[in-house]
């Protein structure tokens, strides 16, 4: 008889029988490893350099004018002395000293490009590093946060269900006072309290609000899991509490914390978005998507749009890509949920 | 009935007291010490003490948690800290902004959602259906953000339908100049989930007997899904029309900002800028009370509406 296959594998097998899974696994994988090269500094190392004039245009537009482009580009013209002036110019015996001095000062000249290949921003940085950089910090941001609220709803969700009485009653209550408030309206009194910008802080915003979902789902899960006989054998070969939380009962309830866990990266990332574009969220030193975002309102009305085109394009099919695979990777965990 | 409504009362005392307690620690203990923040850039000690004794933040800690508990039950917050305004009236004034663009988008919304899911659980399976549910899927994931930023500028600065952003004085301005195009906007990522979330309450409906029944009794298909069908799926679509209660308080943070209405969204994003907590705690107290109140009523019109729910 052959060995049955296990609930990892089935679940595996369900998710890639479709082409779809497949492509938006290339894509994200796409998107993984440029994050990680760009924490590697391997991507986009100096986005924030000028390389670019002002609104350099993208390359397909490089015959459309710009007024910041090749035309405008500083020209000075050598003026010429001649006898007449020289005789009434009190620095005239120091001209000797003066050509020698210019010619010990060394100087470069950066020639500025005025296209690049998705056009630059009003610093002159090129788009296609700034928005690669961006990506990272958003996708980064994403998932730290959301790696720690299901961290927390996991644990706090664990010890209400697996225990009940009055641990279960009193977070029952502070999840009930968390819930009371919408959860922008919830993140930004935070932020309001929290005033050191910064990407951990973003982290720590997101993730001290955002943990309510999971716990409640996990502990649902573990008030089901804990009088079931697996749990009562381990207790009959004497497995403590704290072994039967999390040795036994949790590896059941992990294809929950993963479908939330990808479900919590597409809410923060689109959190951190409106954080930012409203000022709460990503220093304005580093960028992000709602950084570029908020940027290009004012850019927009002078005709700049490859900057939002970018952040938007890129934006957009991450968390679409992102928001596809956690709706199959939910049927191909859960197949009972399908339904819903 | 009643015992029930009062049971239910009863039990929001406990987050109520959870609010107020969270709020309290929050501003009164993490949030630094809020007459530096007063005192401006150059603070003098005298000043400093000046304004703690006038906050009562040299008052013991329970003293000052009993006098936030007061100013909670009579809803007085005292003034705000940048403009001096009443906070209460502050709310008063902007609330009413916010309702102008949150209501025609909660009827809107209903509405349209509502027709669309029947019409595409009627004809479930087919192309159609796919599209519209792909094209949901699609438009949900594109943040309110995108719509906004590229709604103005297409409908603002480049048409010239709508102007770019302000407010009017009265109600009929606000409605036919200013808040149309943020209305639409907003209308444009609201649909799409409430459509989809209908959809599997009306394709639940659909599989049931009585529908079965209906049909063939010869009851017209019409007839069907917007009697039969629409009234057993209404429990669930009204539980997340009111659940979408505290939305219509709050406002909308990023149309607020970017079309720079002066509604609770952007009241708070400036509070939040100033450090103006009375404002703040003002506005959380507000919309904690209309959470509950509109998971109260939930559980109300669900009896309403079924009689066969049984209250506990």
């Amino acid at each position: 008889m052959s060995k049955s296959q296990g609930f990892w594998a089935q679940a595996m097998r369900r998710l890639f029988s479709g082409w779809l899974a497949r492509g938006c696994v290339l894509v994200l994988l796409v998107f993984l490893s440029m994050t990680l090269a760009g924490w590697a500094g391997l991507v986009a190392k100096n986005w924030d350099e000028q390389v670019a004039v002002s609104y350099a245009n993208p390359n397909f537009m490089k015959d459309a004018p710009n007024p910041q482009g090749e035309a405008s580009r500083l020209t000075y013209a050598k003026i010429e002395v001649d006898e007449a002036s020289r005789a009434v110019d009190p620095l005239a015996p120091n001209y000797a000293k003066f050509d020698e001095l210019e010619k010990q000062y060394h100087q470069d000249e950066t020639p500025l490009d005025w296209s690049r290949p998705m056009g630059a921003d009003k610093q002159g940085r090129d788009i296609v590093d700034k928005v690669i950089k961006a990506s990272q910090v958003s996708i980064t941001v994403g998932v730290m946060a959301a790696v720690f609220a299901v961290l927390i709803g996991t644990v706090l969700g664990a010890l209400g269900g697996y225990f009940g009485g009055i641990i279960d009653a009193a977070l029952e209550w502070v999840y009930s006072v968390f819930t009371a408030m919408p959860y922008i309206l919830l993140v930004m009194a935070i932020a309001s309290i929290v005033r050191t910008p910064g990407i951990s802080t973003v982290v720590f915003i997101l993730a001290i609000t955002g943990w309510t979902g999971t716990y409640r789902l996990i502990r649902s899960e573990y008030v089901k899991q804990r009088g079931r006989e697996y749990v009562q054998a381990a207790n009959a070969i004497g497995a403590s509490n704290s072994r039967r939380m999390f040795i036994h009962i949790l590896p059941n309830v992990s294809h929950l914390m993963l479908v939330q866990l990808s479900q919590l990266v597409v809410d923060f990332i689109k959190s951190e978005v409106v954080l930012s574009f409203l000022g709460f969220g990503v220093p304005s030193s580093s960028v992000s998507w709602g950084v570029m975002i908020s940027e290009v309102r004012a850019e927009l009305v002078l005709g700049k749009w490859w900057q939002l085109a970018a952040a938007a394009g890129v934006m957009s099919l991450f968390v679409v890509t992102f928001g596809l695979f956690t709706d199959l990777l939910r049927d191909a965990l859960d197949p009972k949920a399908r339904r819903k | 009935m009643f015992a029930y409504f009062v049971r239910r009362i009863l039990q929001m005392i406990p987050t109520i007291l959870g609010v107020i307690l969270m709020l309290f620690l929050l501003f009164n203990f993490f949030a630094g010490d809020p007459a530096q923040i007063l005192a401006g850039k150059m603070p003098n000690p005298e000043r400093i003490a000046a304004i703690r004794k006038e906050l009562g933040l040299d008052e013991p800690w329970f003293v000052q948690l009993w006098v936030f508990f007061k100013q909670v039950v009579t809803f007085d917050f005292g003034r705000s800290w940048t403009t001096n305004e009443q906070v209460s009236q502050l709310l008063a004034a902007r609330l009413p902004v916010t309702l102008t663009i949150m209501l025609p988008v909660w009827v809107l919304e209903a509405a349209i959602a509502v027709v669309l899911a029947l019409g595409v659980a009627y004809v479930r399976g087919t192309l159609t259906d796919r599209v519209v549910m792909a094209i949901c899927t699609a438009s949900m994931s594109i943040s309110l953000l995108l719509y906004a930023v590229v709604g103005q500028w297409v409908f603002g600065s480049v048409l010239g339908w709508a102007p770019v952003q302000g407010w009017g004085d009265d109600l009929a301005t606000n409605l036919s100049t200013y808040a149309w195009l943020p209305i639409l906007l907003i209308l444009f990522v609201a649909i799409t989930p409430s459509l989809r979330l209908y959809r599997s309450f009306v394709v639940e409906e659909i599989n049931q007997d009585y529908v079965r029944t209906a049909r063939a009794k010869g009851v017209s298909d019409n007839r069907i899904m917007f009697v039969h069908v629409l009234r057993n799926a209404s429990i669930p679509i009204v539980t997340n029309m009111a659940l979408s209660l505290p939305g219509l308080v709050v406002g909308s943070f990023i149309i607020e900002q970017i079309f720079s209405i002066p509604g609770i969204g952007r009241e708070v994003i400036v509070a939040v800028e100033k450090s103006d907590f009375p404002v703040i705690k003002a506005i959380t107290i507000m919309v904690a009370f209309v959470t509950m109140f509109a998971n109260l009523i939930v559980d109300v019109l669900y009896k309403v509406l079924d009689p066969r729910v049984e209250l506990k």
